[in-house]
């Protein structure tokens, strides 16, 4: 088994708690797992990614080669388009819709969503509208980890038990606010599949 | 035996508490920062009083380390790449003093300058200190190595450098760990003379330093570090450091084809270089960095042996090595891969919304239309992004502390106004200086301190600035009618361009103090306030 995920959004949108629900999963069912991810100056509203390997062998290198993620999880609808050279030809894209603009010259949402639609297989979420609904507006990262989690090869419940570790520090109810949003993102992507 | 998912940064900081690290010294720096930060954070630090504070620059805490280890216990010092340039002074000759108990200089590099102004390979200044060099495969390794790097600079009494890149400093991995080691008592040089670099004494110590260093290549720990492995065919690689994960990523399941050298300490023992050249007919070098390791096997005449690297186009002449770069060096085909369809836009790095610095450009850029363009003088940090659009205000981005000297030696030409801008913590790292240079010539420059109270750019660690700011500068002889203090908000806009105006058309040296909280931190802070007042509740 092995999982190769790119995880995809803007300095300060949420990517690294994904990565770290995603890591505290894997360590608890005793996968390999290496991450990396991208600090500093990016972090300022740019573009960031990390790369998130997951593996019942060893792995080697810390980066996904060009044409085998299996997965793009994106928080923003542009930036899963930037990382297509790593998508595998069966990959699937699993996105936010909501775009977040900090650029004069973001393109037109009907034209990344085409892309999108051309990219393959693809879930397109509003993920900030789910998010709402469940109560849990600031947690739109965790509702599209919910939605890409069929396709990472953990069980759902260590990806809930990774939540549970990741916010243990900020109490309770924080806890209970993300579970919502990952379970949320889970039930939406169900019936999104064909998008 | 306990396993924790660590970051290579936190791995190593994991290490050195583990291996009996009494203080740890640091500047921050992409992308050795987490280092420190682990230490600052850990409990076991916290209990048996391990020092972590940061330190006003790399020099600073490269002597400070240098200190603890003279008084006999183990010590680290941290900083990225372009930090050793700074901490060099006290680097190199720590070489030529020794150590007296275990320390190690970590250099984290940053190839293709992810968050840097170059990417030199910090090997070299291992090499040209004679120091041993490690540079771990993994981020185990990066555990296991530095217990073995705290013993080999007890053992030969010189420090160690312990060389990362990027990809393994912020990369993350499980890791197993060991017992913990007990820490140094407090002792002596036992050679009171030791430290003492007076010709006479440097003269007798280099000496016994170069001879070392001739030895160093075959001692146990250095070559252990180094695999050869016979493989079947004609073409014998050599990689260095985290170059071995993308070789093996290419060729897991036919790793017997090829010898192979995976070098993780230096320096190198020549015959186990000769073993594997001796049995091929070309050799392919992969190095995440210079060509350090190729430009030694081709030598000066460069006939003897067929070398392929960065230096013949094998592998290309700068950034850092991916797998894919690997395998085309191997002449591997390689997936191509979709297209990033024409319509994905750049999303260069830029102000936070609400950011002090951006308030104060704003005021800047409207003094300075009045004189036209190329007379902004920066350095490093997130207010170097006023390069960038809408204010395309800064004009050099040099060196930490470059702005003020740059504006002075611009002035010194005859140009007209120069302004320096530099941060609160890059000002107490490297500006203080400058400053007194500028104030003793009474220079023209207006230098603005950007103060947002914090050390923003590496994720808002404390400045030493914090508070000082006004006493550092009357007291380097900043004339008080010329250090005006604005906050940088709109609503001050029309006041902030008057007071900058004032300074610029000041034919003396003056000081601008923008002063604002950082919003990252302020927002952190307030975050920080809350959640405790919540505890309190309940």
């Amino acid at each position: 088994m092995k999982c190769d995920i790119i995880l995809a959004g803007v300095g300060g949108q949420g990517i690294l708690s994904i990565a770290a629900t995603i890591g505290l999963a894997a360590v608890e069912k005793n996968l390999f797992l290496k991450q990396s991810e991208v600090h500093g100056m990016s972090q300022r509203g740019g573009d960031v990614q990390s790369h998130l390997r997951l593996s019942d062998t060893e792995i080697h290198s810390d980066l996904i080669p060009d044409g085998k993620a299996d997965l793009i999880i994106s928080v923003e609808p542009m930036e899963a388009l930037r990382y297509l050279p790593w998508l595998s030809p069966d990959g699937w894209i699993v996105t936010s819709s909501v775009p977040y603009v900090n650029i004069p010259d973001y393109p037109g949402i009907e034209d990344i969503l085409s892309e999108l639609k051309k990219a393959g297989h693809t879930i397109v979420l509003d993920a900030d509208a789910i998010a709402k609904d469940v109560g849990s507006s600031r947690s739109g990262n965790m509702v599209i980890l919910g939605a890409a989690s069929s396709f990472i090869s953990l069980p759902f419940e260590s990806l809930e038990n990774g939540v549970r570790q990741l916010f243990m520090r900020k109490g309770e109810e924080v806890v209970d606010l993300n579970l919502k949003a990952l379970r949320a993102g889970r039930g939406a992507a169900g019936s999104h599949k064909n998008v | 035996m306990h396993k924790l998912l660590l970051l290579g940064d936190e791995a190593i900081a994991k290490a050195a508490l583990d291996a009996g690290m009494s203080g740890m010294y640091a500047y921050p720096g992409t992308p050795s920062t987490e280092i420190m930060e682990y230490v600052q954070s850990s409990s076991q630090a916290v209990k048996e009083n391990v020092h972590r504070e940061w330190s006003s620059n790399e020099k600073t805490a490269m002597e400070a380390a240098l200190g603890m280890s003279y008084a006999g216990k183990r010590a680290m010092v941290a900083m990225k790449h372009v930090g050793l340039n700074v901490a060099a002074d006290a680097f190199i000759n720590s070489a030529v003093t020794g150590v007296n108990g275990g320390l190690i200089v970590v250099a984290a590099d940053d190839p293709s300058m992810h968050s840097s102004q170059n990417e030199q390979d910090s090997r070299f200044y291992g090499k040209f200190a004679l120091v041993p060099v490690f540079e771990p495969r993994n981020q185990q390794e990066a555990y296991d190595m530095i217990f073995d790097a705290f013993d080999l600079s007890e053992k030969y009494r010189l420090p160690v450098l312990f060389r990362i890149t990027t990809r393994l400093a912020h990369s993350r991995a499980s890791v197993m760990l060991r017992e913990q080691r007990p820490r140094n008592t407090q002792s002596l040089p036992s050679n009171p003379r030791q430290f003492v670099l007076l010709p006479a004494i440097a003269r007798k110590q280099y000496r016994a330093l170069t001879n070392l260093f001739e030895n160093l290549p075959s001692d146990p720990v250095i070559s252990g570090w180094n695999r050869l492995s016979s493989g079947k065919g004609r073409t014998g690689i050599i990689t260095c450091g985290i170059a071995y994960n993308y070789l093996l990523e290419n060729i897991t399941g036919h790793e017997n084809d090829y010898p192979i050298l995976s070098v993780a300490a230096y320096p190198i023992d020549k015959s186990i270089v000769a073993r594997l050249v001796d049995s091929c007919e070309k050799v392919l070098v992969l190095e995440e960095g210079y060509p350090l390791i190729e430009e030694q096997l081709r030598g000066l005449l460069d006939r003897d042996v067929k070398v392929m690297g960065r230096l013949d186009g094998t592998v290309p002449r700068d950034g850092e090595l991916n797998p894919v770069i690997v395998a085309r060096a191997l002449g591997m085909k390689t997936l191509p891969g979709k297209e990033v369809p024409s319509i994905v836009r750049q999303r260069p790095p830029s102000f936070c919304k609400g950011c002090s610095h951006a308030d104060m450009y704003a005021a800047l850029a409207e003094v300075m239309k009045d004189f036209g363009p190329g007379r902004v003088f920066s350095d490093i940090g997130c207010y170097t992004l006023g390069a960038l659009p809408p204010y395309n205000m800064v004009n050099s981005c040099v060196d930490m502390g470059a702005s003020v000297t740059m504006a002075i030696g611009a002035t010194d030409a005859g140009l007209f106004p120069a302004v320096a801008v530099i941060g609160d913590s890059t000002f107490t790292h490297s500006g203080m200086t400058g400053l007194l240079d500028a104030v003793i010539k009474d220079s023209p420059v207006t230098v603005i301190i950007s103060d947002n109270s914090t050390t923003g750019m590496t994720g808002g660690q404390h400045s030493q600035a914090t508070d000082r700011l006004e006493s550092i500068c009357l007291g380097l002889g900043v004339s008080r009618n010329h250090l005006r203090v604005i906050t940088p908000l709109r609503k001050n806009h029309e006041e902030n361009v008057s007071i900058i105006r004032e300074e610029i058309m000041h034919h003396g040296l003056s000081v601008v103090l923008a002063r604002r909280e950082c919003i990252q931190t302020a927002s952190r802070n307030k975050k920080t306030e809350v959640s405790g007042k919540n505890k309190t509740k309940v």
